[in-house]
């Protein structure tokens, strides 16, 4: 089993973050960047993949500047074995353009899966899976949170709102992760001085025509603070009032 | 996201790229594993067994020995940045970390042959074999060159052993203890060697000290030998002297200097989120300016304590520490986490006594830290010799 994962380069979930000063991205001083968490259970499930089905290759790719090498050496340092970059100037937003990178790269790599995680934890657009997979003619699955391969072929579940699916597909295939797949393992120290000595290439992605760009960044409104308008039952009244006239939640 | 307060001085953008990968990667551990059930095996007075596995797999223990004898290879900066983070966790589990890898794995890696390395190093980075270290006796604890611990040998080349040792962390866990002893009836400090005595032994029996309101989540006990028989090959060939002993003491004292910051940086931080929600006379404590005098005084020990531990690892990486420098950093650095970490008590008020914070538990510790591996005073001698070249010991 050969399994391609592409992994991006985000601010670390918990980062508390500011709007930095050219108004179109975020402040990076003091951000801690790390795997974008979904895309590292794809990295785990893929490793596991790996160590249970009796060998096969794990490849991370990510299309980024050359701050995603050090992304791809903490996969590295889980266990994955070579790594690739593909290189651009500055970070990319148009997620047709990033998908076509990728397409170009895995194009011909003999990949029988091919995992994203489901969503970016920075932009949350959840498209450069999909995409990827129509450039390169396979079947897509998108948000599962169980996978099986095997045989040339796959099921996946996907948990819906009150209820779950189950979906066969042919391999290859592109699969994009959800939470609750596999847990991420720390990685070792020894994994991360092996880390040092693995491959990872970089190359420059062929990103073709980039249409899309952010104008503007801006951190939602402060709300309005809260008013005390009574205390006690004999506030319900008022209560009750506001909250059908003024909240309209009533 | 670091809070900035926790790396004032961009600490970071000084590591390498493998380091703070490690420094992460056991802070994540420490977080997720060690810190949500910490304050119970406190107050149980248990050291968590259950986390060893754990830590072997990340490869915490012997992390700085070479990787052909199964361990990690990092270097120092990388090691005490272990230490740090697993005693941001709780001195106990760090003392436990120090104890198989600065007191055990050393002195087999400096002082044991070949078939003792390869023999016990990859099964103590596993963790399969876990160790303690037998120095400190119930009379002898600053002053080791008078132990009475005392090994003899025999005829036909093996040894017998006789003698007591006290304060020793994961003594009755240890499947192996490096015992220091005096040899063949010589008083001198100089017939001192270490001996690999497994549990078992006949004549061997470790027994848990009860009643401490200090590393709770550690063991420590007492070891007694009465006529332990042991063969030929369980001396360490290359020991010899005292000074073999006080090298692994530099080791563990050098991540204890580390462990210290880790300590400190916990109390610091709880403090001050504590005192930023904490609302007395209407407003957040830390808006009073005596509290933010208190944070301004911590916020500074540590920066410092920052700077001297990672200057010192730097210059261990490059072979020119000196034991001298070891001991201006440990005395500094657990000193100023034990004033951190009283004054963060102060500061959370009487939830600072409970569990559920971590303040009190790190004030507890820390005066064993401060206690062990050579006291403050000890250290103070030490570099009062070196100011003045004059031996204040005797």
């Amino acid at each position: 089993m050969k399994i391609a994962v592409c992994i991006k380069r985000a601010p670390d979930s918990e980062t508390r973050f500011k709007i930095g000063s050219s108004g179109t991205g975020i402040d990076e001083a003091g951000v801690k960047f790390d795997i974008s968490d979904f895309d590292s259970y794809a990295v785990e499930f893929a490793l596991q993949t790996i160590e249970k089905g009796g060998g096969g290759e794990v490849v991370v790719y990510s299309v980024g500047t050359d701050a995603s090498q050090e992304t791809l050496r903490k996969a590295l340092s889980m266990g994955v074995e070579r790594a690739v970059l593909l290189k651009t100037d500055a970070p990319v937003f148009d997620s047709m353009a990033v998908a076509r990178a990728l397409a170009a790269e895995l194009q011909g790599g003999g990949y029988d899966l091919i995992l994203f995680g489901k969503v970016a934890a920075d932009t949350a657009a959840g498209a450069v899976g999909a995409m990827t997979a129509e450039l390169l003619g396979l079947p897509v699955v998108n948000s599962v949170s169980k996978l099986e391969v095997g045989g040339g072929k796959g099921t996946a579940r996907r948990d819906l709102e009150g209820a779950a699916e189950s979906i066969e597909f042919p391999l290859p295939a592109v699969v994009s992760i959800d939470e609750g797949i596999a847990r991420p393992r720390y990685p070792s120290l020894k994994g991360i001085m092996a880390a040092k000595k693995k491959p990872l290439e970089t190359k420059p992605a062929q990103l073709g025509d980039v249409r899309l760009s952010i104008v503007k960044m801006e951190l939602p409104a402060d709300r309005p603070p809260g008013r005390i308008i009574g205390e006690g039952a004999a506030a319900v009244p008022e209560l009750v009032r506001l909250l059908q006239t003024e909240a309209k939640v009533l | 996201m670091l809070p900035p307060m926790q790396d004032f001085f961009d600490i970071d953008s000084v590591l390498s790229e493998d380091e703070r990968a490690v420094r992460d990667s056991v802070r994540q551990f420490v977080d997720e594993q060690v810190l949500p059930i910490i304050g119970n095996a406190y107050i149980e007075g248990r050291f968590p067994r259950e986390i060893i596995p754990q830590m072997a797999e990340l490869g915490v223990f012997g992390a700085n020995l070479p990787e052909e004898y199964g361990c990690a290879g990092l270097n120092n900066v990388a090691y005490g940045l272990i230490n740090q983070e697993l005693e941001r966790g709780d001195s106990g589990i760090r003392s436990f970390a120090s104890v198989q890898s600065s007191l055990v794995m050393y002195p087999i890696y400096a002082f044991g042959s070949e078939e003792q390395k390869r023999h016990w190093l990859p099964r103590m980075a596993t963790a399969e074999a876990i160790g303690c270290f037998g120095l400190t006796e119930p009379d002898y604890g600053s002053n080791p060159s008078g132990m009475i611990t005392m090994a003899k040998e025999q005829a036909d080349g093996t040894w017998r052993l006789n003698g007591a040792k006290m304060w020793i962390t994961n003594g009755s866990a240890a499947d192996v203890a490096v015992v220091w002893a005096k040899t063949n009836g010589d008083p001198s400090d100089k017939s001192i060697r270490g001996f690999l005595v497994p549990k078992g032994a006949k004549g061997f029996k470790a027994k848990d000290q009860k009643g401490k309101l200090s590393l709770r989540a550690s063991d420590t006990s007492e070891l007694s030998f009465d006529d332990v028989e042991l063969p030929a090959d369980s001396i360490l060939p290359k020991s010899g002297g005292l000074k073999s002993p006080l090298m692994c003491l530099t080791q563990a004292r050098y991540g204890i200097s580390w462990g210290a910051i880790g300590a400190a940086m916990a109390c610091f931080e709880e403090a001050v989120a504590y005192a930023g929600t904490r609302i007395m006379f209407d407003k957040p404590i830390g808006g009073f300016q005596i509290q933010q005098q208190k944070f301004a005084d911590m916020l500074t020990e540590i920066v410092k304590a920052q700077l001297v531990s990672l200057h010192l690892g730097r210059l261990k990486d490059a072979g020119r520490y000196t034991p001298q420098q070891v001991s201006l950093a440990k005395r500094n650095n657990v000193d100023m986490a034990t004033d951190v970490a009283r004054e963060c008590r102060r500061i959370l008020g009487a939830n600072g006594i409970l569990a559920e914070y971590s303040a009190m538990r790190h004030m507890a510790n820390l005066e064993s830290v401060y206690t062990y591996e050579g006291t403050h005073d000890v250290h103070s001698l030490i570099l009062g010799q070196a100011v003045t070249g004059l031996n204040a010991f005797k």
